[in-house]
């Protein structure tokens, strides 16, 4: 049982996570798949993307991230309102992958800060749940903003 | 009966220098003075009919030290009329890397140079509109010659690393 208004408010925030697809590339068909009712994001009250960032809570940053992309990355990031948490989905937003060349950004946290890392080429849906846990535990830990 | 590569080099003695048999494909090496007019004569020619342009693209040979040309515009031609497909070469200097361009003969070469320009550097005289199409323009260099280092950073913003 929560005890505290901070407590309260953070297990709010951790079961209705709007989140906010970014997706660029083949991660996305795992995104898809965690989405979906086999695997079913929805029981983590994270089953309901929005597109517009404006709306959203989290932003999931699935695929590989060019320099041409990174403004828009980052102007997308910077419409999101507070509370906002970023999860970098796939080796390629994490760390930039198995690229190493003139166009890919070198893991996005780079751009924008980043909450969860989720690697894998690309996850498979139970490392995207973990990471899905993980983000929830941190927002229910952190001192909420009001 | 001469081949169509052979029959090229008959036809167009002063442009066509060599003639090559690349896997069964016809391919002939072509001098870049009068690349338009030759490219042009195989459109239009009912002999030849190559109407339809399916690839334009470059190779840099800068480390083949048996090579005495720095790169190689490769023009895809494809005959609709006669189901025939020919390849042109054109050896291009490292000090001058330009050629005419052949967006007025083909109107689907406009991209095809844009994107050898962005990743070659290689030139197009004549294109209405020769700017990068892949890369973006704060952009240095172009990143598929072989002197680009190819792990070097330019991020539009955001640090290095």
């Amino acid at each position: 049982m929560t005890t505290t208004l901070n407590d309260a408010i953070g297990w709010a925030r951790k079961y209705s996570i709007f989140q906010y697809p970014f997706v660029t590339a083949c991660c996305g068909m795992e995104y898809m798949s965690t989405a979906c009712a086999h695997y079913d994001v929805d029981r983590f009250g994270a089953g309901f993307p929005r597109f517009s960032p404006r709306q959203s809570d989290v932003l999931f940053v699935v695929g590989t991230i060019s320099h041409k992309l990174a403004p828009v990355l980052k102007k997308v990031y910077d419409q999101m309102c507070e509370p906002k948490w970023v999860v970098a989905f796939g080796v390629c937003t994490c760390t930039g992958g198995f690229y190493d060349n003139y166009a890919t950004v070198m893991g996005i946290d780079t751009l924008i800060p980043v909450d969860v890392y989720i690697p894998g080429c690309p996850p498979r849906p139970e490392n995207v749940l973990d990471g899905l846990m993980k983000l929830q535990e941190k927002i229910q830990s952190q001192k909420q903003e009001i | 009966m001469l081949s169509l590569a052979e029959r090229l080099k008959e036809k167009f003695p002063n442009i066509v220098t060599g003639v090559l048999d690349l896997k069964g494909y016809p391919t002939v090496v072509v001098k870049k003075e009068g690349i338009k007019g030759f490219l042009r004569s195989l459109k239009d020619d009912p002999e030849f009919g190559f109407n339809f342009l399916m690839d334009l693209s470059a190779v840099d040979y800068l480390f083949w030290e048996e090579k005495e040309f720095r790169f190689e515009i490769i023009y895809n031609l494809f005959s609709l009329s006669k189901n025939q497909r020919l390849f042109v070469k054109v050896p291009l200097p490292e000090a001058d890397p330009a050629i005419d361009s052949v967006t007025s003969v083909w109107a689907s070469a406009n991209w095809y140079e844009r994107e050898v320009w962005d990743m070659f550097g290689v030139r197009f005289n004549g294109h209405p509109n020769l700017k990068r199409i892949l890369m973006y323009e704060e952009f240095k260099g172009h990143p598929l010659k072989k002197d680009y280092r190819y792990n070097q950073r330019q991020p539009l913003i955001g640090p290095l690393n």
